[in-house]
């Protein structure tokens, strides 16, 4: 049978028997994997709770500082991209070669702008002196100390999330170069697949990342 | 695992609801609901991250491991954020210093 | 007698030559190798820092290092031992090895991802190695807060590093294994018939994927701490050092459990061998072997007993403790009843068996004592832990890994170890262990805390005994290398199924081909059914 080994290929490498096993295995793989990515975000989930829980008030002043419009628009990209992603797995499981690189070109660059806004805001806490450290200074607060943690907090997670999206565009750009080169039909799509799967759940972490960060009581400012 | 191809309307009508559930958490945001701001923040984000997931990571078509899988993380992640705040919220409840 | 047959067979060692046939195969068995070298390399450098610790504890005024390098040594044979023996030991050599066949596949789910693995275990393990060598970390193998991130003058990044990076490769050998087992296993393989080594590495990969990102997302924190000086764990900018310990111990409580479960994995499989009977209550040992690893992930707590964790949170912590003993005994009652009416051989993974049911025994009821949370505040920090402890990584999963390399040596190598030898290094290893650690429960209850190297006089006999004990121990562990280096050239040639076991790896020839089998077996007996091997009998000396 298919033990005595065949030949191997893309849809088919030599540890699988069917074509089908192989997309089934790779599948579970990613989500075995995007649970290992909710634990490890969720330690900084975890800090941030017990901190946010702990100094309420200064958290509150801390996220007041963000700009919540530029926030919410850059969520609205994000949102975007992962139409475009999905709309780019349709195309990949309908074989339409075309339509799969123009997803994944959207995608990219909305993931791009996402990025750049990103860097625009980070330079804006810099200038502000909100980046922990040695010229670290928030206005309105009395425990400077916690207020250093909420920004720790705010880049670290951020940070995160944003080297997540790094690994993403490279994802992404790798994919459009072998979309390109005829790699995938609708009978072998995994990549695709799965690459979406993983845009869609560092997606879904700055569904939580931006109203935890920088909608914290806003009522009150 | 997922034979099934959704419609472009369905996908649409998803990122729709999702970016006006953005707006509306930023608009609550400015609303006095005391301690419910936090709740309902958190409620609507869990609604984006089921939309997301149903939709877009094909939960919806996806086999019951997956689910398991999925559900797993999740319980995890639950267990980290209560087993710990069962410390940190009980904190002076005896009123010795350190317990 | 090395017969044409045996000079001719291609098999998984053979087919190909060269170092790059080594360093880039995709061979889960070669793979194996690999890690096998590896970690043993580990284990004995764990263990030359294990020899001077002993040695400076011969006397109550120390002499032989300062303060700060004693520091260092119990580190490092902390960080050595756990991170890169420990957990990667039954795991990423037997299971790597056994696992694909066990279920019937060709190989693992991922081949490449699992070589990353191994690469990603060297690197860590680089990195730390040169953290040693520099000039040490003197933090604990625990890296409690602030020292770690403040105060510690010592090679905390570069040991932080080693040990984030070795996690990944825990991480994906979890992944992966989780994976085939679902999507890989043979026709008629279903869930009820697999292995219990198979069940076991399975509910400790559960582990490996829940956990160890959580000690990943915490070195980050520590590394940002210590670096960046965030105040995340800082009292003096409103930080807390316990929310450390939270994070630390949800991984590494678990991480105790990716030490033992496998181990008990290869418990079952040589208990079932060696009575030539399947093993007693088997959905119960596979149920147990998940319930561990569930509800080991619930009872961190228990070592934040002393920190300032409320003692509400104590109490939960403690209640729930109590509830992970359950599944164990219920493992060590269902070996025992397997043993009734078998047909008892004392070949030498009998031997380590028997050890591990005894030794794991004491130190799982020791665990119950510091499960108490009033207990636990007199002997927590003291020698007690430390016995309790190395009862079950030393006198259990040691015992296990040393019983199940001998149980399938033949298998991987093609030959027999000298059996009397091996009876002879079991024995030294046993009574070795026994001289070392057992003594050091009763200086845990007297009061002898725990990584200081000063002490009261009146201790001394202890350690003294303690210390004499540790060189035993050290010739037994010697021994095996030796002799099994020395089987590889001049062992008995083994035949396809030595035992007499009912395992699908024992149905291909020792050493295996590169594929595993040469045709796709079909499954249609239950696990440990020896009606199907009627005619084969242990061989052994």
């Amino acid at each position: 049978m298919a033990s005595e080994g065949h030949a191997e290929t893309l849809a088919l490498r030599e540890q699988f028997d069917t074509a089908d096993q192989q997309k089934d295995a790779s599948t579970l793989g990613m989500w075995v994997f995007l649970i290992t990515e909710i634990m490890f975000f969720g330690g900084m989930f975890l800090a941030y709770s017990v901190y946010r829980s702990s100094y309420p008030v200064v958290f509150a002043v801390a996220s007041s500082s963000l700009n919540a419009v530029i926030g919410a628009v850059n969520t609205a990209v994000l949102l975007c991209s992962s139409f475009t992603m999905v709309m780019a797995v349709r195309a990949a499981q309908l074989g339409q070669r075309r339509a799969i690189l123009i997803f994944l070109i959207l995608t990219l660059i909305l993931g791009m702008v996402f990025l750049g806004v990103k860097a625009y805001e980070w330079n804006e806490k810099f200038v502000e002196h909100h980046v922990p450290g040695p010229t670290f200074h928030l206005e309105g607060v009395e425990m400077q100390g916690p207020a250093q943690i909420f920004f720790s907090l705010y880049f670290a997670m951020t940070g995160l999330h944003a080297l997540h999206m790094v690994i993403g565009v490279g994802l992404l750009t790798w994919l459009i170069i072998a979309t390109y080169r005829g790699r995938f039909s609708a009978q072998y799509m995994t990549p695709v697949d799965i690459a979406g799967l993983y845009w869609h759940f560092v997606d879904i972490i700055w569904i939580f990342l931006f109203p935890l960060l920088y909608l914290i009581d806003r009522h009150l400012r | 695992m997922h034979e099934q191809v959704d419609s472009v309307k369905t996908y649409a009508l998803v990122w729709i609801v999702l970016l006006i559930l953005t707006a509306v958490t930023t608009a609550v945001a400015y609303v006095d609901l005391g301690a419910f701001s936090v709740v309902v923040a958190l409620v609507i984000a869990v609604v984006k991250m089921l939309l997301v997931a149903l939709f877009f990571m094909h939960i919806r078509h996806s086999t019951q491991l997956t689910r398991l899988v999925v559900m797993g993380g999740l319980i995890w992640l639950f267990i980290l954020l209560l087993l710990t705040f069962a410390d940190f919220s009980t904190r002076g409840w005896t009123g010795v210093p350190g317990r | 007698m090395i017969t044409e047959a045996a000079v001719e067979r291609e098999h998984y060692l053979n087919a190909s030559y060269g170092i790059k046939s080594w360093l880039l195969t995709k061979d889960h068995k070669r793979i194996a190798l690999l890690y096998l070298a590896t970690v043993t390399l580990f284990f004995f450098l764990g263990g030359a820092f294990a020899t001077l610790i002993r040695i400076e504890l011969l006397t109550p005024t120390g002499g032989l290092v300062s303060s700060e390098t004693y520091n260092k040594l119990f580190t490092m044979h902390g960080v050595t031992m756990v991170f890169f023996f420990l957990i990667p030991s039954i795991p990423a050599t037997l299971g790597n090895f056994f696992l694909p066949m066990m279920i019937g596949a060709r190989d693992l789910a991922f081949p490449r991802i699992n070589l990353l693995s191994w690469y990603l275990l060297v690197i860590g393990g680089l990195f730390a190695l040169y953290a040693m060598l520099a000039g040490g970390v003197d933090t604990g193998w625990t890296f409690y807060t602030p020292y770690s991130t403040t105060y510690s003058n010592s090679w905390v990044v570069a040991t932080a590093i080693g040990i984030f990076i070795a996690g990944f490769s825990s991480i994906l050998t979890g992944l992966n294994f989780i994976v085939t087992v679902h999507r890989m296993r043979a026709p008629g393989m279903t869930w009820f018939r697999l292995p219990l080594f198979v069940w076991s590495n399975y509910a400790t990969s559960l582990i490996q994927v829940l956990g160890t990102p959580v000690l990943a997302v915490t070195i980050v924190l520590v590394f940002c701490e210590r670096v960046f000086h965030i105040g995340i764990f800082d009292p003096a900018l409103g930080g807390d050092p316990v929310l450390f310990q939270h994070l630390f111990w949800f991984y590494s409580h678990p991480a105790v459990y990716i030490m033992v479960l496998p181990a008990m994995g290869v418990i079952s499989e040589l208990i079932s061998v060696y009575s030539r009977k399947p093993v007693f209550g088997y959905a119960f040992v596979a149920f147990s072997s998940v319930a561990i690893a569930v509800l080991g992930f619930l009872v961190w707590g228990h070592h934040l007993f002393v920190s300032t964790q409320s003692v509400y949170a104590g109490m939960v912590f403690s209640f729930l403790s109590y509830f992970v003993a359950i599944p164990s005994a219920i493992k060590v009652f269902n070996w025992t009843a397997t043993l009734y009416k078998g047909s008892i051989s004392f070949a030498t993974p009998m031997l380590y068996a028997f050890g591990f049911i005894g030794l794991f025994t004491i130190g799982g009821l020791t665990g119950l004592f510091v499960a108490s949370l009033g207990i636990d505040v007199h002997v927590t920090d003291t020698y007690f832990v430390i016995a309790h402890f190395h009862y079950i990584m030393v006198g259990g999963t040691i015992m296990a890994y040393m019983g199940g390399l001998h149980y399938w040596w033949p298998k991987m190598t093609g030959r027999m170890y000298p059996e009397g030898w091996a009876k002879l290094s079991a024995l030294v290893i046993f009574l070795g262990f026994n001289l070392t650690f057992f003594p050091q429960f009763i200086l845990g209850y007297l009061g002898m805390p725990r990584r200081y190297h000063v002490y009261p006089d009146e201790f001394q006999v202890l350690h003294v005994l303690s210390t004499a004990g540790a060189s035993v121990l050290a010739v037994g562990y010697l021994m095996p290398m030796i002799y099994f280096i020395w089987s590889l050239r001049y062992g008995a040639v083994a035949t396809a199924n030595p035992w007499g076991a009912t395992g699908l790896e024992w149905k291909t020839p020792s050493p295996p081909p590169v594929h595993n089998f040469d045709e796709m077996p079909v499954v249609t007996h239950e696990a440990y059914d020896y009606s199907t091997v009627m005619g084969e009998v242990i061989e052994v000396g």
